[in-house]
């Protein structure tokens, strides 16, 4: 059968799958829609959140990241799980027992403020919204080669995917089909890495795999560092991402911002009991983990399988390097997508891949006849999705892998979409703008939110500020600068009062959205930045994408030296702060 | 509950959290980014020690730390009669 008609094939029977749970399960009341009515076991709870959580930044975009930076890309994968731990111990169970819909809610609530409330949920939306562009980014480039059209055809159709299905269902829908999506995205991601693995080192377990030898006895990550340095890129386990002190930064924020991202938060206001969501951190990073521990194999075997797909003998020599026209199917394609760019620079027909920014490695390639670089573009997204094609695994892999891409992209566009329309409907409208609207009033109005959020996070994915991952971290940035500090500090610090709330999340996404955007750009649109960007622009190394640590100090410190100064919550909420600490007295269901 | 079981109960929930802190930190931030260098002279298999520390062995100990926290605040609940039924 042909590939395409494959991937068409299993694409639609996935979706027929979400499509019909979503529809079976049609959110009735707005309870069920935000929260699905607070009865989901911890460990279906885990597997929803994963699917929730992980994203086309991790399915699509990291592997591919991991493969291009090695060692560096470790950012992400500490980054991206160490955020549980905060989460389980210093955020979920005492917002599972405060018991209400939504983080802004808690905040109005605990800084007695509907001021508090509209910052926080004005803070919600830049985060989410920018996540959403990552996603969208992500679901472009697998549309694109699904399609086999241009990225922005790509990106227009799952435009209306995104739409159509985050609209039909609401929160159980959506838990439901999540646990779906996550099985079939898992499967998508371990398979073909199992087969990988099995190729290349003998072992079928990839996280072993990673670290065992090859045919010719060699460590698979020897083999590798060889392979790279001897094209003049960097050894590929050694090789930093900008400076340790950006790594640092860079692994706090994503970290911390994982703990304050509302779309995951709001997962642990779902399970049944306070130490059901402690247990639930732990499930969901389970099975966040087998990916994640997955990643590192994927992004090292892909990168090895690449660099020795384009040079297939001993560098220097003219049979090293494939010739053009005889470049494999899995590359054509690519080039339809404009993803993958070929440019003969030296006119021999020839494919050179190598760093040409390495001056030393540079004069040694003009002395080969080689005049520059001519992969002129490899995005790093496609890695992935191209790595099936690349090992030569069997249609129906590759076909999976399109399918998961889209499963982990759509669930996540779908959670964050959720957050952004529930905090618009009911933290603004019927907290603070319209109390008395009718319940079939907002949940229409949460529909026409979600609408308009895809419409802008679309027109801003056209031209993302970076690749579906890196986009990403700039949402945990904001979210790690604003959300995160003033949630912990309403529980671990009674005498945390209004007023250092409210500057402190100001101050804190302030400093971090004015870092980015001098960058990056206002609002990313291109040729509005207003410095340069690259690392000898940044403060200290540190990168914008990791900037959301130093605005969560700032967060912090504000907060602190504001309350200190004003006068402190009244007795009521120090009250509330005692006995969110204890989890004894949980409502079970909250009647809203 | 009387204020000096609250916090009693609180102080070791402090307590526990931040061992558990501390361990988190140490082999993330310390063993996979600041002491990469020092522990990648010393090879396990095909991976070079700190280098497997941030790929794979953090995230296997924030699996650990959780379920640890999990287990410990239970009995930590049933201790001071804070549980639900």
């Amino acid at each position: 059968m042909e590939q395409s008609t494959l991937i068409y094939l299993v694409v639609g029977a996935t979706f027929l799958i979400y499509i019909g749970i979503a529809l079976w399960a049609k959110a009735a009341t707005t309870g069920e829609f935000y929260v699905a009515g607070k009865g989901v076991h911890p460990i279906a709870n885990g597997m929803a959140t994963a699917a929730d959580w992980m994203s086309a930044a991790s399915f699509i975009s990291m592997a591919g990241l991991i493969a291009f930076n090695g060692y560096g890309a470790s950012v992400f994968l500490m980054g991206w799980t160490g955020g549980y731990v905060l989460l389980a111990m210093l955020l979920a169970p005492y917002l599972r027992k405060f018991g209400k819909f939504t983080v802004p809610e808690f905040i109005g609530d605990r800084f007695y403020s509907r001021t508090a409330r509209i910052v926080a949920v004005i803070c919600l939306i830049l985060a989410s919204i920018t996540y959403v562009i990552g996603q969208m980014k992500g679901i472009g480039v697998a549309f694109s080669r699904f399609l086999e059209t241009s990225y922005e055809m790509g990106l227009y159709t799952g435009m209306g995917i995104v739409f159509v299905y985050a609209v039909l269902g609401g929160m159980k829908g959506i838990t439901y089909t999540q646990i779906a999506q996550y099985v079939v995205l898992i499967f998508a991601y371990t398979v073909p890495a199992v087969f990988i693995s099995l190729h290349i080192t003998g072992n079928p377990v990839p996280q072993l795999g990673l670290g065992s030898t090859m045919a010719d006895g060699t460590y698979m990550l020897d083999k590798l560092d060889q392979v790279v340095t001897e094209l003049g890129f960097h050894e590929y386990t050694t090789q930093v991402m900008g400076s340790s002190l950006n790594m640092f930064v860079y692994t706090l924020s994503l970290m911390i911002g994982t703990a304050g991202l509302p779309h995951v938060i709001i997962r642990f206001f779902t399970v049944p009991r306070v130490a059901d969501a402690r247990a639930s951190a732990g499930w969901a990073l389970v099975f966040i983990a087998i990916l994640y521990t997955t990643a590192p194999a994927v992004g090292a075997m892909a990168r090895l399988n690449l660099m020795e797909t384009i040079q297939i003998g001993p560098v220097g020599t003219e049979e090293g390097n494939l010739r053009y026209d005889e470049r494999p199917e899995w590359f054509k394609k690519w080039e339809t997508t404009g993803l993958l760019q070929f440019e003969d620079k030296n006119g021999d027909g020839r494919i050179q891949y190598y760093n040409d920014k390495n001056p030393a490695f540079a004069a040694k390639a003009e002395s080969y006849g080689w005049k520059g670089n001519e992969m002129v573009k490899v995005d790093r997204d496609i890695m992935v999705l191209a790595n099936p094609e690349i090992a030569n695994l069997p249609g129906w892999v590759v076909a999976l892998v399109v399918a998961g891409g889209l499963a982990a992209a759509l669930s996540t566009a779908a959670g964050l979409l959720l957050a952004i329309s529930s905090s618009i409907s009911h933290d603004l409208l019927k907290g603070v703008f319209t109390p008395g609207i009718s319940e079939k009033a907002e949940l229409m109005a949460s529909r026409i939110a979600m609408a308009g959020a895809i419409l802008v996070a679309g027109y801003l994915g056209l031209h993302p500020p970076g690749f579906a991952a890196g986009t990403v971290a700039i949402a945990f940035g904001l979210a790690a600068s604003s959300i995160f500090p003033v949630l912990m500090m309403g529980i671990f610090y009674k005498r945390m009062n209004r007023a250092g709330a409210i500057w402190g999340m100001i101050a804190g996404i302030g400093v971090t959205l004015l870092y980015v955007f001098q960058h990056k750009g206002i609002f990313f649109i291109p040729g509005t930045a207003f410095l340069g960007d690259l690392p000898k622009d940044w403060f200290f190394g540190i990168s914008p994408n990791a900037f959301g640590a130093v605005g969560a100090v700032v967060n912090f410190a504000v907060a602190f030296l504001v309350s200190k100064i004003t006068s402190p919550p009244p007795e009521h909420i120090q009250h509330l702060v005692e006995e969110i600490r204890v989890p004894k007295g949980a409502e079970a269901a909250p009647a809203h | 509950m009387t204020p000096e079981n609250r916090s009693a109960y609180w102080k070791a929930n402090l307590n526990l959290l931040t061992t558990l802190l501390i361990i988190w930190f140490v082999v993330s931030y310390g063993f996979g980014i600041l002491l990469v260098d020092v522990l990648n002279t010393i090879q396990i298999g095909g991976y070079k020690l700190g280098f497997w520390f941030a790929q794979q062995g953090s995230i296997y100990t924030f699996l650990i730390l959780i379920f640890v926290y999990a287990v410990r605040m239970g009995q930590l609940d049933r201790k001071f009669d804070v549980h639900e039924d």
